[in-house]
């Protein structure tokens, strides 16, 4: 007797979404639950649509464009796209997110657009975030999010699995950035690609929801299509009150056929930092330790939540950032940042020497709020250090966690931020 | 899609959408023919001189088109002149959004391609020769369905044409 293997998460997903029994390799054409666009990409699908010729949405409440990559815009030419989002939400009914609402993977959970067991796609690489959430979600281009806005459908090759078990316990000072900085550098900037992963172990059931969204943040940076995670009573929990949609959450087959397996301990994990230019550039912090620092970036879609305010706060309270330095905070949405305020960590941050920029994805793509000088040092909770990544070719980015960048302004250099959690 | 004649550019691995056109310009406008000068510029300020003077064949090593899903990485591209891009593996999201606007993707063993070589690729045909060289570069065949959508001109071309996927 053949035996057939469960499925994935992603096979169950798409299965679903498809009305076929999707296994990896498959191409099915799915029912998208939700399409996502940003001001770097939705004026362009929205040419794409009028190049498609078409007028109306499939589903106007299931499609969403936020303003967050260059909000406010700091040139006409940015304004002129803005005004073309609006327009474009005036004229088709999608709900439009303005200045200051926030990043756009921040604010397409949060506000209950998306819920376990759905299909996502959005056109932003970053769209990878709502897997933590057991969310099929993944990056798009703007022709193929214009399809699905268009359609409420799009193709997709069912990706292959691969299984990431951590286990252990997180020492102090070392958090879910940490772990997936870690993956990054064994895996590799396309040690993914074309496939998914599936994060599982007791030390994912002991992140908060937050910390998961970090580590699903990063998936792309491996090249992988989503970085998918079980719903457990903590997601649950995180959806009350935020979406009236019933959340209809997707477990993987015991028997589920996986491509790789890869299993790590965290409970000896030291903090990690990824060294310019290449985000797989990934070693222990400490081999970096005194690199003079001029900026610190804590915010984006990758660390810009409430527990990464607070982790920030708690450290630099009754503390400056160092003379040589300076600290910028984007919040990733209005709803953190008035949570942060309510909490007290702004008010924290801003004694400590802080500038709060506004709830969006701050400096991280090089348009405005903080373009770094030539040969200058930043250390930032980001996903990218690419040259040029922040509009300067001629500076060098370090990715961390929001303790290490909070730690690194506080010296004015390179530091562990262990020492701060003893 | 008939045989396409141009010289090689050759670039190396892990060449993310950053750097084919930076987020300081990508944002700012619409306008692709005006980006295009940008184009690769923080690994090669002359990329799109060289190329839109004659068109070329943009040739690079693995995971080609990493990072951003921004579509602006392949309509610079196109709006330089670049007639397809050779490389040994790519990027998901670039691979789909260069089919979707029309720019042809090979995958093949590039280490048989030198900077300055000249190419001749016939997609349909299935080959790729390097005149220079004198010597035949076996190509990996397209997806039959991204297959499809390049021969139709892009996804828009073909949602146009048949009023939504018809795959």
């Amino acid at each position: 007797m053949i035996e057939i293997p469960g499925k994935t998460i992603a096979e169950k997903i798409l299965s679903a979404h498809s009305g076929t029994d999707a296994r990896a390799g498959d191409i099915v054409i799915a029912d998208v639950d939700f399409v996502m666009g940003q001001d770097g990409t939705t004026p362009l699908a929205i040419r794409a649509l009028a190049d498609m010729g078409v007028v109306e949405l499939f589903d106007a409440g299931k499609v969403a464009v936020v303003m967050d990559h260059s909000c406010p815009s700091p040139v006409e030419g940015v304004s002129e796209l803005h005004t073309m989002m609006r327009e474009f939400g005036k004229r088709t009914g999608a709900k439009v997110y303005d200045v200051g609402d926030g990043v756009c993977h921040q604010l397409i959970p949060e506000q209950g657009h998306v819920v376990p067991g759905d299909l996502v796609v959005g056109c932003d690489s970053h769209t990878c975030t709502y897997g933590a959430l057991n969310v099929f979600s993944t990056g798009v281009g703007s022709t193929d999010g214009a399809a699905a806005m268009a359609a409420g459908k799009l193709w997709f090759k069912v990706p292959e699995t691969i299984k990431i078990t951590l286990s252990g316990e997180l020492p102090p000072g070392v958090f879910s950035k940490d772990v997936i900085l870690a993956i990054a550098g064994e895996l590799g900037a396309d040690g993914a690609t074309y496939q998914a992963l599936e994060f599982a172990g007791p030390a994912i059931d002991a992140m908060s929801v937050e910390a998961r969204m970090t580590v699903s943040n990063m998936a792309i940076e491996v090249g992988a299509k989503a970085g998918l995670m079980r719903a457990d009573a903590k997601t649950l929990a995180w959806y009350e009150g935020r979406s009236e949609r019933e959340p209809a959450p997707v477990d993987p087959d015991a028997d589920a056929a996986y491509v790789r397996e890869l299993e790590l301990d965290v409970s000896g994990l030291e903090p990690q930092i990824a060294a310019p230019h290449q985000v797989d550039n990934v070693s222990p912090l400490v081999e970096f330790e005194g690199t003079p620092i001029q900026q610190g970036v804590i915010g984006t879609c990758t660390n810009g939540r409430l527990e990464d305010l607070g982790i920030a706060a708690s450290m630099l309270s009754g503390r400056r950032v160092h003379p040589d330095a300076r600290l910028i905070v984007a919040p990733a949405s209005r709803r953190i940042y008035l949570d942060a305020m309510a909490a007290g960590y702004i008010q924290t941050l801003v004694e400590a020497g802080a500038a709060v920029v506004t709830p969006g994805c701050g400096p991280c793509v090089g348009t405005h709020n903080g373009v770094p000088s030539d040969g200058e040092n930043v250390i930032s909770t980001a996903n990218r250090n690419f040259r040029g990544r922040m509009g300067n070719s001629e500076a060098f980015i370090y990715l961390a966690s929001p303790a290490a960048v909070a730690a690194s302004v506080i010296e004015g250099r390179i530091a562990d931020p262990r020492t701060y959690f003893e | 899609m008939s045989a396409i004649q141009a010289r090689a550019f050759k670039y190396g691995d892990d060449i993310n959408t950053d750097y084919i056109i930076s987020g300081k310009h990508k944002f700012k406008s619409a306008d692709m023919a005006a980006m295009a000068v940008h184009a690769m510029e923080d690994l090669d300020p002359d990329y799109h001189a060289k190329v839109s003077r004659e068109g070329g064949f943009l040739v690079a090593g693995k995971n080609f088109g990493m990072g951003s899903s921004r579509e602006q990485a392949p309509l610079v591209l196109i709006h330089s002149d670049t007639r397809a891009v050779l490389a040994k593996s790519f990027a998901r999201i670039f691979y789909r959004n260069a089919i979707n606007t029309g720019l042809p993707v090979v995958e093949c063993d590039t280490d048989l391609i030198d900077d300055g070589d000249e190419l001749d690729l016939d997609l349909a045909a299935g080959y790729l020769k390097n005149v220079t060289k004198g010597t035949d570069i076996p190509v990996k065949p397209l997806p039959s369905v991204m297959a499809q959508l390049l021969e139709e001109g892009g996804l828009a071309a073909h949602f146009r044409k048949h009023g939504g996927f018809n795959i």
